[in-house]
C-alpha cells in the first residue's frame, strides 16, 4: 500500500530552525563592511519641496552620504504601475525619493546612510525642509466632491478609477421587487501589521558579478526583474533572497523605494547596505487598506429571493495606485458571495487621499464584501421574520450548479466562475456544529431572561483563490536520494518547505524528510510572481505536482528499461520502484538517480554501475542525466474556496465591552494537503478578522496625521481578546488543477466582521440598532445602547 | 527608532545620584525600570544628555510597614509589590490594581517610583495612591519632603517633583477596620493603559449597614487621577445598598469632566467612570463585609 | 561636574552561560547588542516600544523587553535567550518540543520572544490553566497563529515538564 503524506497533519520542516533562534530574518543579516540608512519622511501630508539642506546632515559623524532625489541616478523613474487596468483612467505612482511634493505623512523625502543605524537617525535630524504646504485631501467623500483640493494637481480629479460592472437587468429587478433594502456599509482603514517589519540588505558581490539582496517580500522574482531592468543588469546578475520573513499579509507585495534605493547604495558605493524598517516608519512607509463606503441595496421577492443588487462605493486609494485597483474589484467580483445574484449593478470610484497608498491586505476587498452582502441577508431575514440562516439557505447557489458565472471579470482578467462547493452543506454542517436551534431557541432566551445582552450571528464567504498568471517548480531526484524542489515561491509562515514537500513525497512515496524545498531565491528559480491571493498550495503546488509525476514518470520509465519489465508491471513504494509481487527486483530512488546519468560516482552510489557495452553517445539525444523535471501550471481560472462562522457574543451594555463566548467555523478549501497547517491558516486568518472587528482602526486627522501609529494605539488583538475556534472541515475537491486543492491564506479575515456586526445587533435587538460599520469599539456600542446619555 | 546620544551614569548610592542630579538636573534624567522612558528615547520624544541609573541603588528597593503604613520603596519592581504577601494582606488594593499594569514582562522591570514619577493620567498606581491619600517621598541633596499624593500630580506627566528630587518611597497609610476596597477598570485591550479605572474604598459602620466613609480615585477622566469629592461626602452615612451605588455614580458623572480621544469619547468616559463606581462601591462594601467576618 | 557619566562604557555579561566583554555606546538597545554585538539574532524586534514582546529575554530569569533595555544595564548580569533554551544541539527543550507539534509557530517571528517568557512563566506556574497562559502571553503579539496553537502548545508543555 502506499503511504498517505498528502492530507497528513505533519510537523513542519520549518521549525526546528525557527524555534532554536536559528532562523535568518532579513535583519538578522550582517554583512562585514555594512552602512546602514535612515530616512528622512515627510512630516506633512500634503506640501511643496521648497528646499532641502542636507549639508549640515553630510558633515555628521559616521555618515558616508545623504541622497535627495537629486542623487538617485537611475531611481530618478518614477515607480512602477505593477498593474494597470483599463478602468484606472488616472494612475498615479510616486518617486523613490519626493521630487517636489510628497502626497503623505512618511513619503521617503532623503536618504543618509551612515555606519550605524544610530548615526544615520542622528543625522535625519540635521536635515533642513523647507515645506509650503498644500491643502490635505484626507476625508474621501468629500474628495469626490466639485472643487474639492486635488491631492495630484495635475490629474485634474481625485478619481483614480471608475468602474461599473452590470450583470443582468438590475433596473428591472429593482423595480419588481417586492422589497427594497438600503445600507450606508462603511469599513474602515487598517493595515497588515506584520510582526517583522520591511527590511533590505544589498551587496554587490564583485567576485561573482552579481547584485545580492536580501528582502523581506513577497515576490522576490518581481523584485529581481525590477532591478534588473532599472539598473541595466542581465537578470542572471540580480539575485533576490526572501530568506525568513516574519509574516506578510500582503503589505510585503510591492516595489517599494526602499527597495529600489538600497540595493542602488550597494551599487553605488560598493558597500554592503541594510535598512530595517522601524515600527514607526512602518505605520507611514508600508501600505495600509480597507476603507470603503458602500452605498448598497438589495431587491428581494415576498420570499426573501434575491431579484438583485445594486452597490456604490466609494475606494480609499490613498496617494498613489502602484498596485492598481485590484482590492476594490475584488469587493466588486466577490460581492455576490455563495448566493445567486441574477441581476446586479457595482459601481466603484477609487478615490485619491494624502494618506498610506492601499494595496492589499489579507482579504484584499474581500471582508468588505462580506460585510456587505451579508449585512444585506440579515436586514432581508430581519424584515421579513425569517431566520438568518434560513435565508442564507433560499439564495444558495446549489451543489449542481457549478460551474456557476457571477458574470463579471475578476481580478485575473479571467471571468469570474465558481468551480466547485456545497454551501447549503457548509451551512448545515456549521448549525450542527453550533446546535443552532437548541442555541437560539432555549439558550438565547434562558441567557436573555437573566438579563445579560448576548446574540448570535452567522455569516457565509467565498473565496477566489489561485489565481495566475502561472507558477513553476522544478523536482530532482539526487543521486544520495534526497529530493531536490525549488520553486518561485517565498513564504512568510504558510509551510510551503512542509506542504509542498508531501505533495513530492506523496508522488514519489519518498519519506517526507527526504524532500528538500528551496524557495523564494532567484537563483534556484527565475519564473513566477510571488505569495499573495492564497494562491501558494494551488498554482504551486500544482506545479509541484506535475514536476514530481513527471519524475515519477521518468523514475518508473528508467526502472523498465534497466528491469526489462513493462512499467504497468511495476510499483512504486517505500522509496523504491520495484516489480510488483518481487520487491527484491527494483530500485531506490537514488539508485535510479545514479543510473540516469552516465559518470561514475565517487561516493554517493550505493549501486555498483556495471560496464556497459558502446551503443552510441553515452547520453543518447532526448534524454538527461537526470530524474528531473520542471514544470509550470497556470490555473483557467480561480478556484473558490468557500466557509461560514458563527459567533455568539455578550454585550456589556454599561461599558460597550464585547465579549466572544464561542466561535465555530467551517471551512472549505477542496483538499487539504495538511490540515494542521490548514487550521493554523484559518486561525490566523480569524484573529486579524477579529482585530479589523473590534480594535484595529487606523485613524487620520483631518491634517493627515495618522493618530496612532504605535503598538500601543493601533490595538491588535492579544491572546486575551482571541476566543477559542471550533474548526470543522468540508472538502469539495476543485476540478481545476491536478490536486483538486483551493487556497485558504485569506479565508479567516474574511467573514469576521459580518459576523462580529450579526451577532452584535443581535445581542443588541432590545435596542433595535444596525451595525453598519466596521470597525467597533466600545464607545461605538455604548452610544447604541444609550442614545439619551450621547 | 534609537535613542539620541546621551552619557551615561550609574551610581552606587542615592547620595551620589542625588549630589549629581543636583548639579544636572536640567539635562538628566533618572532612568528607573525605563519601561515608559525608553520607549520615549526611541521615539526621540525625550532627549536628556545624562541618565541617572537608580536600578543600581538596592537601597531605594523593598517593602515595608512602618507605623502601620505600608512603605515601598521607589525601585521596588511592580512584580515585587505583585508577589508580595505584605502588599495583599495591607493594601489590598494596590495588590488588585497592579495586575492591570501592563504584562508581565513590563511589571518585571516597571517600577513603582517610575511610575508615580511618570504620572500617566491613565496609570493605576497614581490612582491607588490617591485613593488611598498616599503620600510620596522625595528626596534631594536640599533635603527630604513627603507630599501627599493629592498635591503630588498636578496634570499630564506633570508633578510636584523638583527637577533635583527624586521620588524615593511612596506610603499607602492604612485603613480602618470594616473597610473594603476595590479596584476595576475598562480598556480596549487587557494590559492597555486603563481608559477608565477606579479605586474604591468603602468603610462601613459597626452594623454593617451605613458608609461611614467612601472614596473614589479615577484614572483617565482627566490629566490626572481624580477624586470624586462630591460623591464621596454625599456617600457618608448613607445606607449600604444598590440605590447607594446608583446615586453615587450620577454624582461621579456630575462632577468629572474627562477628555475624549482616538480611543473613547469624553462621554463614554463619563458614563463609565459612573458605572464602574457603583461596581466598584458594591464590590468594596462587600468585601468590608467579608473581611469584617474572617 | 560636567564630565559625570560617559557615552562608551565596558560591560561584562553572562549570555546563556558565556562571558562577554564589549565595549558599547550607553545608547546601545540590548536588543541590539544581543543581536548585532553577539550575533544572537534569535532576539527579533517588532515595535522598539515595548509592546510586542518579540525582543523578549530573560534578565537573571525574569522576562524583560530588550528593547527596552540599555546595554549598559546588563552589565555584570546573566541573560538568557532563545539560543540558550535547549539543552544541546540535538535536544529541544520541552516548549520548543510542544510549539512544533502542536503548530504554535507560523512565521516565526514571534516564537523566540513567546518561548522566553513562558520559560518564566511555568517556572512559577507549572500547572496553569488556559486562561492563566492568555494572560501570562498577552504581552506578546502573534499576527500567524490567532493564538489557539501557541496556547495548547504551552498546556502541553507544561504538562511534560510535569511529566520529567
Ligand atoms: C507595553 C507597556 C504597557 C504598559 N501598560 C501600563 C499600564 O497599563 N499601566 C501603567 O500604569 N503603566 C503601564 N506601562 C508603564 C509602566 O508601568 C512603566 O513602568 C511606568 O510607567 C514607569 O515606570 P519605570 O520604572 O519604567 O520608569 P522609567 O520609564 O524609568 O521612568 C519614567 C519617568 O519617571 C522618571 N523617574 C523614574 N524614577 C524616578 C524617581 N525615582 N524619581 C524621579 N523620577 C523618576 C524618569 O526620569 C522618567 O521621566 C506600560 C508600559 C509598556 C511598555
Ligand atoms: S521589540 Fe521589544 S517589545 Fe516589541
Ligand atoms: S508566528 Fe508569525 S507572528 Fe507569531
Amino acid at each position: 500500500m502506499p503511504t498517505r503524506i498528502f492530507g497528513e497533519p505533519i510537523k513542519r520542516a520549518e521549525d526546528p530552525r525557527l524555534l532554536t533562534g536559528r532562523g535568518r530574518y532579513t535583519d538578522d543579516i550582517d554583512l562585514p563592511g555594512q552602512l546602514h540608512v535612515a530616512f528622512l519622511r515627510s512630516p506633512l501630508a500634503h506640501a511643496r519641496i521648497r528646499s532641502i539642506d542636507v549639508s549640515a546632515a553630510r558633515e555628521m559623524p559616521g555618515v558616508v552620504t545623504v541622497w535627495t532625489y537629486a542623487d538617485i541616478g537611475p531611481c530618478q523613474r518614477r515607480m512602477p504601475l505593477l498593474i494597470p487596468h483599463p478602468d484606472l483612467t488616472h494612475p498615479y505612482t510616486r518617486y523613490a525619493l519626493a521630487k517636489d511634493e510628497v502626497n503623505h505623512v512618511g513619503e521617503p523625502v532623503a536618504m543618509v546612510i551612515a555606519e550605524s543605524r544610530y548615526l544615520a537617525e542622528d543625522a535625519v535630524e540635521a536635515i533642513v525642509v523647507e515645506w509650503e504646504e498644500l491643502p490635505p485631501v484626507v476625508d474621501i467623500e468629500r474628495a469626490v466632491q466639485p472643487g474639492a483640493p486635488l491631492v495630484h494637481e495635475e490629474l485634474g480629479t481625485n478619481v483614480a478609477a471608475h468602474y461599473v460592472g452590470i450583470v443582468g437587468d438590475p433596473e428591472g429587478a429593482f423595480s419588481r421587487a417586492a422589497h427594497v433594502f438600503r445600507e450606508r456599509l462603511i469599513i474602515e482603514r487598517s493595515a497588515g501589521m506584520p510582526i517583522e517589519t520591511r527590511a533590505i540588505v544589498a551587496v554587490w558581490n564583485d567576485v561573482e558579478g552579481v547584485l545580492e539582496v536580501w528582502d523581506t517580500t513577497q515576490a522576490p522574482i518581481v523584485i529581481r526583474n525590477a532591478l534588473a531592468a532599472l539598473f541595466g543588469l542581465a537578470p542572471t546578475q540580480v539575485r533576490v533572497i526572501a530568506p525568513d520573513v516574519g509574516g506578510g499579509f500582503g503589505c510585503k507585495i510591492m516595489v517599494y523605494p526602499e527597495e529600489v534605493l538600497v540595493p542602488y547604495a550597494a551599487l553605488t558605493l560598493r558597500r554592503p547596505i541594510k535598512w530595517t524598517e522601524d515600527r514607526l516608519e512602518h505605520f507611514v512607509g508600508t501600505n495600509h487598506e480597507r476603507l470603503q463606503i458602500h452605498d448598497a441595496e438589495i431587491a428581494v421577492d415576498a420570499e426573501g429571493r434575491i431579484l438583485g443588487i445594486r452597490d456604490r462605493f466609494l475606494h480609499d486609494a490613498g496617494a498613489y495606485t502602484p498596485y492598481g485597483i485590484i482590492v476594490p474589484i475584488i469587493t466588486a467580483c466577490q460581492l455576490p458571495g455563495p448566493y445567486k445574484v441574477p441581476n446586479y449593478h457595482v459601481e466603484f470610484r477609487a478615490v485619491y487621499s494624502n494618506t498610506v497608498p492601499v494595496s492589499p491586505y489579507r482579504g484584499a476587498g474581500r471582508p468588505h464584501a462580506a460585510f456587505v452582502m451579508e449585512r444585506l441577508l440579515d436586514r432581508v431575514a430581519d424584515e421579513l421574520g425569517l431566520d438568518r440562516a434560513e435565508v442564507r439557505r433560499r439564495n444558495f447557489i446549489q451543489p449542481h450548479e457549478f460551474p456557476y458565472d457571477v458574470g463579471l471579470i475578476f481580478q485575473d482578467g479571467a471571468p469570474t466562475r465558481y468551480d466547485s462547493g456545497n454551501y447549503p452543506g457548509m451551512l448545515d454542517l456549521l448549525l450542527q456544529q453550533m446546535d443552532y436551534d437548541r442555541l437560539v431557541r432555549e439558550e438565547l432566551p434562558r441567557l436573555r431572561a437573566e438579563g445579560r445582552f448576548v446574540g448570535v450571528g452567522i455569516a457565509c464567504y467565498v473565496e477566489g483563490t489561485g489565481i495566475g498568471p502561472y507558477e513553476g517548480a522544478t523536482v530532482r531526484v539526487e543521486p544520495t536520494g534526497q529530493v531536490y524542489v525549488a520553486t518561485g515561491m517565498p513564504q512568510q509562515g504558510q509551510a510551503h518547505k512542509t506542504v509542498l514537500a508531501q505533495i513530492v513525497a506523496e508522488e514519489l512515496q519518498v519519506p517526507v524528510g527526504s524532500v528538500q524545498v528551496f524557495e523564494g531565491d532567484t537563483a534556484h528559480f527565475q519564473f513566477g510572481s510571488g505569495t499573495y491571493a492564497s494562491r501558494s498550495a494551488v498554482v504551486c503546488g500544482s506545479a509541484v505536482a506535475l514536476a514530481a509525476r513527471k519524475v515519477r514518470e521518468q523514475g518508473l520509465q528508467l526502472a523498465a528499461e534497466e528491469l526489462e519489465v513493462a512499467v504497468e508491471d511495476l510499483v512504486v513504494e517505500d522509496g523504491r520502484v520495484y516489480v510488483r509481487g518481487a520487491p527484491e527486483r527494483g530500485f531506490t530512488w537514488a539508485q535510479l538517480a545514479q543510473l540516469a546519468n552516465p559518470l561514475r560516482y565517487a561516493y554517493a552510489g550505493d549501486l555498483v554501475v556495471r560496464p556497459r557495452p558502446w551503443t552510441g553517445p553515452t547520453l543518447p539525444p532526448g534524454k538527461q542525466p537526470s530524474l528531473e523535471a520542471t514544470e509550470y501550471y497556470s490555473p483557467p481560472h480561480a478556484t473558490w474556496a468557500s466557509g461560514a462562522v458563527g459567533m455568539l457574543v455578550e454585550v456589556d451594555i454599561e461599558t460597550g465591552q464585547l465579549h466572544i463566548r464561542k466561535l465555530w467555523v467551517v471551512h472549505d478549501c477542496g483538499k487539504m494537503i495538511n490540515p494542521m497547517v490548514v487550521e493554523g491558516q484559518v486561525h490566523g486568518g480569524i484573529a486579524q478578522g477579529i482585530g479589523g472587528a473590534f480594535y484595529e482602526k487606523l485613524h487620520y486627522d483631518d491634517n493627515g496625521q495618522l493618530l496612532n501609529a504605535s503598538f500601543m494605539d493601533f490595538l491588535m488583538p492579544t491572546a486575551m481578546e482571541i476566543p477559542r475556534m471550533e474548526i470543522a472541515h468540508q472538502e469539495t475537491p476543485s476540478p481545476l488543477n491536478p490536486l483538486g486543492v483551493k487556497g485558504v491564506g485569506e479565508a479567516g479575515a474574511i467573514p469576521m466582521p459580518a459576523v462580529v456586526a450579526a451577532a452584535v445587533e443581535d445581542a443588541l435587538r432590545p435596542f433595535g440598532v444596525r451595525i453598519t460599520r466596521m470597525p467597533l469599539d466600545p464607545d461605538q456600542l455604548w452610544r447604541m445602547t444609550h442614545p439619551e446619555s450621547s | 527608532m534609537k535613542p539620541p546620544r546621551f552619557r551615561y551614569y550609574a551610581p552606587h548610592s542615592l547620595e551620589e545620584a542625588l549630589a549629581v542630579l543636583a548639579e544636572m538636573a536640567d539635562e538628566a534624567k533618572p532612568l528607573a525600570g525605563g519601561q515608559s522612558l525608553i520607549p520615549m528615547l526611541n521615539m526621540r520624544l525625550a532627549r536628556p544628555s545624562l541618565l541617572i541609573d537608580l536600578n543600581g541603588l538596592h537601597e531605594l528597593s523593598g517593602i515595608e510597614l512602618d507605623n502601620g503604613a505600608l512603605v515601598v520603596r521607589a525601585m521596588t519592581r511592580h512584580r515585587a509589590v505583585e508577589r508580595s504577601p505584605l502588599v495583599a494582606e495591607h493594601t489590598p488594593l494596590l495588590a488588585e490594581a497592579i495586575r492591570w499594569v501592563g504584562h508581565l514582562p513590563i511589571r518585571t522591570r516597571g517600577t513603582v517610583g517610575g511610575s508615580v514619577a511618570h504620572a500617566d493620567p491613565a496609570a493605576e498606581l497614581p490612582g491607588v495612591l490617591m485613593a488611598l491619600d498616599g503620600t510620596v517621598q522625595l528626596t534631594s541633596r536640599r533635603g527630604q519632603r513627603l507630599v501627599p499624593a493629592e498635591d503630588f500630580f498636578i496634570d499630564l506627566l506633570t508633578t510636584a517633583a523638583e527637577p533635583d528630587e527624586l521620588v524615593t518611597e511612596v506610603r499607602f497609610p492604612s485603613l480602618p477596620s470594616r473597610t473594603g476596597t476595590a479596584w476595576l477598570e475598562v480598556a480596549r485591550r487587557h494590559g492597555d493603559y486603563a481608559l477608565v479605572g477606579v479605586g474604591a474604598v468603602v468603610s462601613l459602620a459597626e452594623d454593617f449597614t451605613t458608609v461611614t466613609e467612601a472614596r473614589l480615585s479615577f484614572i483617565g477622566v482627566g490629566g490626572r487621577p481624580v477624586r470624586a469629592r462630591l460623591a464621596e461626602a454625599a456617600l457618608r452615612g448613607q445606607p449600604v445598598a444598590a440605590e447607594t451605588w446608583r446615586a453615587a455614580a450620577a454624582t461621579v458623572r456630575g462632577e468629572i469632566d474627562p477628555a475624549g480621544d482616538i480611543h473613547a469619547s469624553a462621554e463614554y468616559r463619563r458614563y463609565v467612570a459612573g458605572v464602574l463606581a457603583e461596581r466598584a462601591l458594591a464590590l468594596a462594601a462587600e468585601r468590608a463585609r467579608e473581611g469584617a467576618r474572617q | 561636574m560636567t564630565a559625570v557619566g560617559t557615552e562608551r562604557r565596558v560591560i561584562r555579561v553572562v549570555v546563556n552561560g558565556v562571558p562577554y566583554e564589549r565595549e558599547v555606546e550607553a545608547r546601545l538597545l540590548l536588543s541590539d547588542f544581543l543581536r548585532h554585538e553577539l550575533g544572537l539574532t534569535g532576539t527579533h524586534v517588532g515595535c522598539e516600544h515595548g509592546v510586542c514582546g518579540a525582543c523578549t529575554v530573560l534578565f537573571d530569569g525574569e522576562p524583560v523587553r530588550s528593547c527596552l533595555f540599555l546595554a549598559v544595564q546588563a552589565d555584570g548580569h546573566a541573560i538568557e535567550t532563545v539560543e540558550g533554551l535547549a539543552p544541546s544541539e540535538s535536544e529541544l527543550h520541552p516548549l520548543q518540543l510542544a510549539f512544533w507539534e502542536k503548530h504554535g509557530l507560523q512565521c516565526g517571528y514571534c516564537t523566540p520572544g513567546m518561548l522566553m517568557v513562558l520559560k518564566a512563566f511555568l517556572a512559577e506556574h507549572p500547572n496553569p490553566t488556559e486562561e492563566e497562559i492568555r494572560e501570562a502571553i498577552s504581552g506578546n503579539l502573534c499576527r500567524c497563529t490567532g493564538y489557539q496553537n501557541i496556547v495548547e502548545a504551552a498546556l502541553s508543555a507544561a504538562q511534560l515538564m510535569r511529566q520529567s
